[in-house]
């Protein structure tokens, strides 16, 4: 069969308004496609906006599992600082714990969903390259779909990454040493941070051109970020201006709480609700910039 | 006949690249409207005011009677765009693509597979159905983003240069499929650089340049606007081109346009103009090297409609 093999029958549906009389169906059929429009009851518009972002999420997941040399370096790379910091600054670093893996682990959790976080930017900036964020504006669906998706699926991406770190410092002798719910509440607040990090990247992937210059951004950023922070080494040990900056860094909030919560390096709450709040900062600033910036954007 | 699109005084400037310069046009409900431009003429700026992707300047658009600025949501159900560039999801599968459409335009899920098969089988996408896109040819992709903007089964479809790019055989299979749609009912507004596939696919053909209408009608009116054939001189010295010029200008409707020492006369009588050709450059003593008739070129539409449209503003 070629391309002319068009079988009749399955154009637009007989009982579909004929388009004469430039009249438009107002109420369409129970199967056919509906809009979320500004007159339908709220809990209508959010249950439709949760399905497209649910949809979206679906979307990108696939992509994770269809592209398995990104997962292998994006598992890889984290693996990698875990043995370089463990094995080549054991003992040169000075560390509040006996074992320098004990305070590098947590430190790494948020190395690894810092470095990542540049994917959302790519993964954004390759979409609007591609078309495939054209369709989606062409589509009734619901305008915060994309980037809900998009950053739904990172967040995913994110705590499979740290259960694997967590999974690989175990294999090397780490333990955690509060109890397994303070353990779970580390990786969760490291995950949220993530989060948090993905809606910056967000915004950082639609105001670049091009997926590449997103990557690179991303880089340029955050390497620099995670060393200044108290993710492998105490601000203490830090010159006094660097310290200052590290002990403002959202980056050093998040792995002091993800240390205090799976170590007891001390009290939990106080790292934590700092945490917390500098991830709601980054959000409260990020989400909107991102927002406004998808709908203007190309 | 009611119009199905209607748009007037639309304008779009991109900072200082004034993209849409005043457009008026119309299409009327059921039929085909090829619009007909060079690159950076303003085609896909129209197309994407039109399909709610971006905003007018100013000036008005109305498809179906709802606003494309002011009733977006309502509207978006009720159109289909195929892009310039297909956007096709390149790491789903052909089938995953469509379902996934479906699901945004809030189908059962059940609706939207039932959807996506068919138009797999309507499209003669089964043997890839279930391959990522990324392996796809060109032809495959367009028609896997055609497909795509039928889910909803609009009755308005846009289609920017769906043809561009492919080979001729899976050009003649994509305008048949678009001549199908067109049967069904579908209004379409299409368009395109090749003058041959708005013959044969548009009911009426808007040629637009540098974002402005200059000429409008149906594929014949047009052509003999331009001309119907064109004579081809190629002179034997190249000093002789301006002397061939003159001799021949008094057998064509506009002065002869020229290249190194190829002289082109766009014509109603091809053969005619011929002969005589010969015989005016024979008396002139001008020798030549070739004389041939053939049909005018898309290039040579669109230099000559400019030119006329130069001459109409001249006061
Ligand atoms: N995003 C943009 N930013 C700046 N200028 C733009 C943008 N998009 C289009 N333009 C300019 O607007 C004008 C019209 O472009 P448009 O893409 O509408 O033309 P077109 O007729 O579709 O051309 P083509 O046949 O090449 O697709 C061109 O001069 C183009 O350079
Ligand atoms: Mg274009």
């Amino acid at each position: 069969m070629t391309a002319s093999g068009v079988t009749s029958g399955t154009g637009p549906s007989p009982d579909a308004d004929p388009p004469q009389g430039g009249v438009p169906r107002d109420a369409p059929s129970e199967a056919g496609p509906r809009a979320i429009t500004a007159d339908q009851p709220a809990w209508t518009r959010l249950r439709w906006a949760a399905s497209d972002a649910a949809v979206v999420t679906g979307r990108n997941l696939r992509h994770f599992v269809r592209q398995p040399q990104l997962l292998l370096f994006s598992t890889v790379q984290p693996v990698m600082f875990v043995l370089l910091f463990a094995f080549v600054f054991d003992g040169a670093i000075d560390v509040p714990t006996d074992d320098y893996l004990q305070y590098l682990l947590p430190g790494i959790f948020v190395q690894s969903v810092a470095f990542r976080a540049a994917q959302t930017a790519v993964g954004l900036a390759e979409d609007l390259d591609r078309g495939v964020i054209d369709r989606f504006r062409t589509l009734p669906m619901a305008r915060s779909a994309v980037l809900a998706g998009r950053t739904f699926a990172d967040l995913a991406r994110n705590v499979f990454i740290v259960l694997l770190m967590a999974g690989v410092g175990l294999a090397l002798g780490f333990r955690f040493e509060t109890n397994p719910w303070l353990a779970v509440a580390a990786i969760l607040m490291v995950s949220l941070f993530g989060y948090a990090l993905s809606w910056v990247f967000a915004y950082v992937g639609l105001r670049t051109k091009g997926a590449e210059a997103a990557q690179s951004a991303g880089f340029v950023v955050m390497f620099p970020l995670v060393f200044a922070s108290s993710v492998f080494v105490p601000v203490e040990s830090m010159p006094g201006w660097l310290a200052t900056f590290a002990s403002w860094s959202p980056i050093t909030h998040a792995a002091d709480a993800a240390r205090a919560l799976s170590i007891g390096s001390g009290p939990a709450l106080p790292p934590t609700l700092l945490s917390l709040t500098s991830i709601a900062v980054v959000l409260a600033v990020f989400v909107p910039l991102s927002v406004r910036a998808y709908r203007r954007a190309r | 006949m009611p119009h199905a699109v209607e748009v007037a005084g639309l304008r779009k400037a991109y900072g200082s690249t004034v993209a849409l310069d005043g457009v008026d046009l119309t299409v009327a409900a059921g039929s085909v409207l090829g619009l007909l431009g060079p690159n950076g003429a303003g085609k896909t700026t129209l197309v994407r005011i039109l399909t709610t992707l971006l905003s007018p300047d100013a000036g008005q658009a109305r498809i179906l009677g709802l606003d494309v600025a002011g009733d977006a949501e309502r509207l978006r159900p009720r159109l289909g765009l195929a892009g310039q560039h297909a956007s096709v999801d390149e790491l789903l599968t052909a089938r995953e693509n469509l379902r996934m459409v479906g699901r945004l335009y809030h189908l059962p899920r059940r609706t939207a597979a039932r959807r996506a098969d068919e138009l797999i089988e309507r499209f003669d996408l089964g043997d890839a159905a279930d391959r990522p896109v990324k392996g796809f040819s060109g032809g495959m992709r367009r028609r896997l983003d055609l497909a795509a903007s039928l889910v909803n089964e609009p009755p308005v479809l846009f289609l920017d240069e769906p043809t561009t790019g492919l080979d001729p055989r899976s050009r003649l299979g994509l305008w048949e499929i678009i001549e199908r749609l067109v049967e069904d009912g579908t209004t379409l507004l299409l368009t395109t650089q090749y003058l041959e596939e708005a013959d044969r696919l548009a009911d009426r053909i808007v040629v637009i340049d540098h974002g402005q209408v200059i000429a409008e009608g149906t594929g014949d009116a047009l052509k003999e606007r331009v001309g119907g054939q064109v004579v081809d001189v190629r002179v034997a010295d190249l000093a002789e081109v301006e002397h061939a010029r003159s001799v021949l200008s008094s057998l064509a409707h506009e002065t002869p346009t020229s290249e190194g020492a190829l002289l082109s006369l766009p014509t109603d009588d091809g053969v005619g103009t011929l002969v005589r050709a010969a015989q005016k450059l024979e008396a002139a003593e001008i020798a030549v090297t070739d004389l041939a008739v053939r049909r005018p070129s898309l290039d040579e539409v669109f230099l000559t409609l400019t030119a006329r449209d130069d001459q109409d503003a001249a006061p």
